[in-house]
């Protein structure tokens, strides 16, 4: 029984969001693509996957706008030029583990045509963060993300399971070469290859309250354990949630990953 | 007074005398009352290790050779965690996820005292975030929470082996049962002081199932089942990661007189193991791999996540079935594999079957019936569908069980009826076979060899025809119906 300590619990996300002015869902373009390419996504109640047992059981979403795919190859590279201290031989290794852009073949040059329309991958934390800032953006946060990536891919069959489409991804090793953005399938909010194709970076990708090691669990330890995590989750056959909520786990801020990339938001 | 000392020490020696001095106090403490430690008394042996090695990391069945020196050292273990594509059995692929590249994972042998230092590597090309949980660890998570590694990562944690013992070894990231259904696990081994006695053979033979979406035998690349999963309802249950992974050419080899140890672990993630060597009685059974032993074992008990050491002499030549005793897993769903002892028989310890003579069966019911069966004029002769008809019938509940639904028997036990040369060969078209039984007579059948006995069965001549048109007719054989009065011209001779 020693892996139930290494489950880590899910504080909901709860810092409430910065806002520019409340939209009302009723005004919100529903699923239309504006010229930025992003969607709008309606304002709603995400169900939190995880919690602790005194924390509320949805947290509400506002409205805001989001990247209809991730960010590519090629986008990075033009916020790489504009900013040198981006690239791959300047960055420092406290922002950047020594993967950063290990698929590029230079500074300023990414060498692959194939993946130039791929999503960029193998980028930390503070350089999809910095890319996001630059573009006028942010990165979504943990409960936007959720509740954007939950929505059904258009036409999908009545009764049909997400979590199938999910799961064929995991149930194939990664291709030589990343499929280009697009590739996948397109929810109903207008957002393409929310699942299936990479992981993306969230805001607060930290927030999840890990249960570590033997010093910090306190009197606590039993609420946080794995079981009790099993329990409070909202669907504990959820199991590709549970592996998205455990990637995230593994994450520092500094850390690359070949199938790791993301996508920016925007207030409303 | 000790805390004084130490104190006393600080002040003015420097850091690197204090722990040499206490890691010699450390050992004194332990050499001093070795007895009570082992009943859970004072702490935990953390003396210093003398030097650093690597060991020898070997894949089923094989097991690394001990060490020679007793003495606890430094021992670094590197594992690379890679997910890749493999056979789960003729046809079928899997998408495992190893430790290693293989399933099980390494065998990691240490000893009592040493200390640890895990290397776990996640391959760039990873999807998933791994970890390790080794059972022998003392610590929160096994090792679980300092090991927790995202693709393209490396972690590094130290552990001390302090209890002795055989412990199964896994990956417990969430979902945890998913992460070993794929294939995460292997066994770990740490010698207890003094080590283990003599052994001619050591092997490593460790169980698990997999919870396909296809049912057994279905081919492609099968994704994995949650469903079946959490119902406990695997598709197959198999010994070292593949069905007949252990048979045929790959069986585990021994000599008559060899003392064979075994270290046999269950992954699960969800079945319990009643692990059995078919003819072989275990001498002693370190039970759930701890340090209580059993003697004269035939089947035990293993537990999901747990492991047993066994040890017997192998007394007869012959091919052993090593099996799940729960034993459909065996039959139908992989959970089998072979020990092939070479060497001189003993007629005196096993004499093999001695006489099979005609049993006057008193009389009943069932005997009537048979010597109805016999003095009776013979039926009109059915028609060939009606034949192939009963036939499958019978066959099913007589032959299925060896020869299996589809007639491609089990390789290495029971040979293949499907397209077999030696039946479709045969003068009497097998006639004399259901007559009469195998009695340990080496045949061969598409070229592979086969020594074993099939039960003489108490047919009649109609059921031993139908039964026989069913099986020349089927899986790519063809013949003509084998007739009632085939079968009887046969057995009157």
């Amino acid at each position: 029984m020693k892996w139930l300590t290494t489950f880590f619990l899910v504080a909901c996300f709860l810092a409430p969001q910065k806002n520019n002015g409340e939209a009302l869902p009723g005004k919100l373009p529903h699923a239309r693509v504006n010229s930025a390419g992003m969607a709008g996504i309606p304002a709603g109640t995400y169900h939190c996957f995880l919690r602790r047992k005194d924390q509320p059981a949805t947290v509400k979403v506002h409205a805001f706008l989001l990247d209809v795919n991730a960010v590519t190859n090629g986008e990075f590279l033009e916020f790489v030029k504009a900013n040198p201290g981006w690239a791959r031989s300047k960055v420092s290794h406290l922002f950047a583990d020594a993967g950063y852009l290990k698929q590029w073949a230079g500074d300023y040059e990414i060498g692959n045509d194939k993946i130039k329309n791929s999503p960029v991958t193998n980028v930390s934390w503070f350089a999809a963060n910095a890319y996001a800032k630059w573009k006028g953006k942010r990165l979504p946060t943990l409960a936007e993300w959720e509740y954007a990536a939950a929505a059904a891919p258009k036409g999908m069959a009545q009764g049909a399971r997400l979590t199938r489409i999910i799961l064929a991804w995991y149930d194939h090793p990664n291709p030589v070469d990343l499929p280009r953005v697009r590739s996948t399938y397109q929810n109903t909010y207008g957002l393409y290859d929310m699942h299936g194709l990479i992981w993306e970076w969230v805001q607060d990708f930290n927030s999840v309250i890990i249960q570590g090691d033997s010093n910090s669990g306190g009197t606590n330890v039993s609420s946080f354990t794995c079981a009790a995590g099993s329990l409070n989750s909202a669907n504990k056959e959820d199991y590709a949630a549970f592996m998205r909520f455990a990637f995230r786990q593994g994450l520092q801020a500094r850390y690359t990953i070949q199938s790791l990339g993301f996508r920016c938001a925007k207030d409303y | 007074m000790k805390i004084a000392y130490l104190n006393l020490l600080l002040s003015r020696a420097s850091v690197i005398r204090i722990v040499l001095l206490l890691a010699v106090s450390a050992c004194i403490t332990f050499a001093g009352c070795h007895s009570n430690e082992k009943a859970g008394g004072p702490a935990a042996d953390t003396a210093a290790v003398s030097g650093e090695y690597s060991p020898a990391l070997t894949f089923a069945p094989n097991v690394p050779p001990a060490r020679s020196s007793a003495a606890p050292k430094k021992v670094i273990v590197d594992i690379d965690v890679i997910e890749k594509v493999m056979k789960l059995a003729d046809g079928v692929d899997y998408t495992f996820w190893t430790f290693g590249g293989k399933v099980p994972g390494p065998f990691i042998r240490v000893q009592e005292g040493d200390e640890v230092e895990l290397h776990l590597n996640n391959n760039a090309n990873n999807k998933m975030p791994h970890n390790i949980d080794l059972h022998a660890v003392n610590g929160p998570g096994g090792g679980a929470e300092a090991t927790m590694t995202v693709p393209g990562h490396s972690s590094v944690f130290r552990f001390r082996a302090l209890n002795p013992g055989l412990f199964v070894y896994h990956c417990a990231t969430a979902p945890v049962g998913m992460h070993i259904a794929n294939g995460m696990y292997g066994l770990i081994l740490v010698t207890p002081r003094g080590g283990l006695s003599y052994a001619d053979r050591e092997f490593y033979i460790m169980q698990g199932e997999f919870y396909t979406k296809g049912k057994n035998g279905e081919p492609g690349l099968q994704p994995f089942d949650m469903d079946k999963a959490i119902k406990e309802q695997p598709e197959y249950v198999v010994f070292n990661g593949s069905v007949n992974s252990t048979t045929g050419a790959n069986a585990l080899q021994a000599k008559v007189g060899d003392r064979v140890r075994i270290y046999a672990g269950n992954a699960g993630p969800n079945l319990v193991s009643s692990f059995h060597v078919i003819g072989q009685v275990f001498d002693k059974v370190y039970m759930e791999g701890g340090s209580q032993v059993n003697q004269n074992v035939a089947t035990m008990l293993i537990p999901a996540g747990g492991a047993e050491i066994v040890e017997f002499t192998c007394k007869e030549p012959g091919t052993y079935n090593i099996v799940d005793h729960s034993i459909f897993r065996a039959f139908n769903q992989g959970a089998l594999a072979q020990l092939v002892v070479t060497g001189p028989a003993d007629k005196k310890l096993y004499s093999g079957k001695l006489a099979d003579e005609f049993y006057n069966a008193p009389a009943g019911d069932d005997a009537g019936k048979k010597d109805k069966a016999a003095i009776d004029p013979p039926a009109p002769e059915p028609s060939f569908a009606d034949r192939f008809k009963d036939g499958h019938t019978l066959f099913e509940s007589n032959c299925s069980g060896c020869h299996q639904a589809t007639g491609l028997g089990l390789p290495g036990s029971f040979p293949p009826l499907a397209k077999s040369d030696f039946l479709m060969s045969r003068q009497d078209k097998g006639v004399g076979i259901l007559l009469h039984g195998i009695n340990n007579e080496p045949i061969t059948v598409n070229g592979k060899h086969f020594q074993g006995v099939m039960p003489q069965l108490s047919l009649t001549d109609d059921q031993i025809a139908s039964i026989l048109t069913y099986v020349r007719n089927s899986w790519g054989n063809k013949s003509d119906a084998v007739k009632a009065s085939d079968v009887k011209k046969l057995r009157g001779q």
